[in-house]
């Protein structure tokens, strides 16, 4: 069984390097259709001398054929090398690393809470189906389904950051700290800072989280070892947790890879509304800037996130349901 | 035609199918009829007086430039559902068409076209609508159209695929076959036939998507360029008074709730009814 699983694992796998191989192909593509050049912006902004562009070209490797151009830059993906940045002028995979901390705090949190309250919440909902609180709660989450992020940022931004100064609305300090204030104080403003765009990210992916846990949950409680769990006499808050519950958490699962571009691209809008120093702003203003390798940085980066995750959550399946792997 | 009546029918019978149909009727009536009554949505009557707060002449108020924000709100709604339903109506088209030939020809065909749709569904599209849109200056709106029309079907691509391979030897199919009907006949006229249900789901949550992404993009002043009026760049313009006119941006952002909720709701309706229908 054991070398089931890791066959298994390794066609997986062999899939995932094909899907990537392919993004990789895709997003090459995608660059070289679009109209323009991408050292277009640069000349824009001041008189620029053809011998100028023409090193400018040499530089970043414009004047070689297609082909080789294709080549260097599939030999550099595959080391993680996504070239140098046309604005910052540095290496992307740099950019990206120094961004990736912030990012994955706001992620990890939103994630936690997802995994915490989203599930508890839809846990709720399907044993009081049909009550007054389910509806109540399916409305709230229905609501926070359809807030644009960016705008529910703003919204909060304006409402807590602003009129009632309860938090900081942008950054991810207070640049007026005290350089020598300790550790307590230094986490106790990173929190702060958190807040508002933790809040906005978790409100626009908790709908699915507590939809899905729902539905799940309520299909479980359909089974027949509930009820016959229930006949025996077994209390009503032990089926629930001990009989249901258990196998409800299961099809959450999926949603790993459901989250992970959510918590991507949501990050974009959230992070630029917020000034958060991650990926997504990175990504935001690599868009304003037509930097181009740096968005094909971030965008390989995303691809690979994703994969990833439905690598993991094939994996969990796998793992924890014998049927699966005696599908596989 | 009257499997749609039909399904209209089961639709209007649960609440909030109804509840999304009226929401929805209204936003798109409103989008028809109100223009030729409200101000021009470009017009600056009094520049000098800036954002003025609701009141009657101006129930949402003005924005900076002393535009009329229920104007903009409401030809805002005219780009964003006629932007929406086409992009849709391309995705669709797209993935029914690689769908249906993927899911009948299957082998080597099957396994090139799922390559690319996975390859398309681990980009998140955002990235691939960023990365098409960073090299326009100012993108014209048949192209945004496009753009956002292309990038949305990978989803509905597998959806229409995995119908197809279930219904291929249905022994409808086989029958049909055995009568001697073509290829493009049982392809168009006895397995297309067959995903409409799946398909108008996604259809629907297809277009609650795009809304939101379109809205986003204009927000980040990639989308419906100025002077077209539309909801995500009414909250980007709307950004530097947030705090002093607030209505300038919390009109636009509750149009755009509304509207995604009233399709979500549409959308939910309608997949309620084609499962309990088993079609």
């Amino acid at each position: 069984m054991a070398r089931g699983l890791s066959g298994w694992l390794a066609a997986r796998a062999v899939q995932a390097m094909a899907t990537l191989a392919v993004v990789l192909i895709l997003l090459f593509v995608l660059m070289r259709i679009a109209p323009g050049d991408p050292l277009g912006r640069l000349a824009s902004d001041r008189p620029i001398t053809p011998a100028e562009t023409a090193a400018l070209r040499a530089r970043y490797g414009l004047d070689r054929p297609i082909a080789a151009q294709f080549a260097s830059y599939v030999q550099g993906a595959v080391r993680g090398d996504f070239g140098t940045s046309i604005e910052y002028g540095r290496p992307v995979g740099a950019l990206i690393a120094e961004r990736l901390p912030a990012t994955f705090l706001l992620g990890g949190v939103v994630l936690l809470v997802n995994f915490t309250v989203g599930i508890w919440l839809g846990a709720l909902q399907a044993t009081n189906r049909g009550t007054l609180l389910d509806r109540l709660l399916t409305a709230v989450s229905l609501a926070g389904h359809a807030v644009p992020s960016f705008w529910l940022g703003l919204v909060l931004a304006w409402l807590v950051g602003v009129r009632w100064r309860l938090l900081p609305a942008a950054g991810m300090q207070n640049p007026l700290l005290d350089p020598d204030a300790g550790l307590a104080a230094r986490t106790a403003d990173l929190l702060a800072h958190l807040a508002l765009p933790a809040l906005t990210l978790c409100v626009v992916s908790l709908a699915g989280t507590m939809r899905y846990q729902r539905r799940a949950m309520i299909e479980v409680l359909r089974f027949p070892y509930i009820a016959t769990a229930r006949a025996k006499g077994v209390p009503e808050s032990q089926v629930l947790h001990r009989h249901a519950w258990r196998n409800a958490l299961f099809p959450v699962l999926t949603l790993f890879g459901l989250w992970l571009p959510i918590l991507v691209t949501g990050a974009v809008f959230v992070e630029s509304v917020f000034a958060w120093p991650g990926l997504g702003l990175l990504a935001a203003d690599a868009v304003g800037a037509r930097d181009y390798p740096l968005l094909m940085g971030t965008a390989a980066l995303a691809a690979g996130l994703v994969i990833l995750g439905g690598i993991v959550t094939d994996l969990a399946y796998a793992m924890l349901d014998p049927r699966v792997r005696a599908a596989a | 035609m009257s499997w749609l009546a039909q399904l209209w029918a089961a639709v209007w019978r649960r609440r909030s199918g109804r509840f999304a149909a009226v929401a929805l009727a209204t936003i798109a009536l409103a989008a028809i009829v109100l223009p030729p009554v409200l101000p021009d949505p470009a017009a600056q009557p009094d520049i000098v007086a800036g954002a003025t707060p609701p009141a009657s002449a101006h129930p949402f108020g003005t924005d900076q430039l002393s535009r009329d924000v229920l104007s903009r709100v409401v030809s805002g709604a005219r780009v964003s559902l006629a932007v929406a339903a086409l992009a849709v109506l391309v995705s669709m088209t797209i993935g029914a068409a690689v769908g249906l030939t993927a899911g009948y020809f299957g082998g080597s065909v099957d396994a090139l076209l799922m390559r690319i749709v996975d390859a398309g569904l681990a980009i998140p599209r955002l990235f691939i609508l960023l990365l098409l849109l960073a090299v326009w200056e100012r993108i014209p709106l048949p192209a945004l159209v496009l753009i956002l029309g292309t990038t949305g079907w990978f989803g509905a691509s597998r959806l229409v695929r995995g119908e197809v391979i279930r219904l291929r030897h249905e022994p409808f199919v086989s029958g049909a076959e055995a009568l001697g009907a073509g290829r493009r006949r049982v392809m168009f006229r006895h397995l297309l036939p067959n995903t409409a249900g799946p398909l108008l789901v996604a259809a629907t949550l297809g277009v609650s998507d795009v809304i939101l992404l379109e809205a986003g993009l204009s927000f980040l002043g990639l989308g419906i360029q100025p002077p077209t009026p539309s909801w995500g760049a009414m909250i980007l313009d709307a950004k530097p008074v947030l705090v002093v006119a607030p209505w300038t941006s919390l009109f636009p952002g509750l149009a755009i709730v509304v509207t995604v909720l009233a399709v979500n709701l549409l959308g939910d309706a309608l997949s309620d009814v084609l499962d309990s229908s088993g079609a």
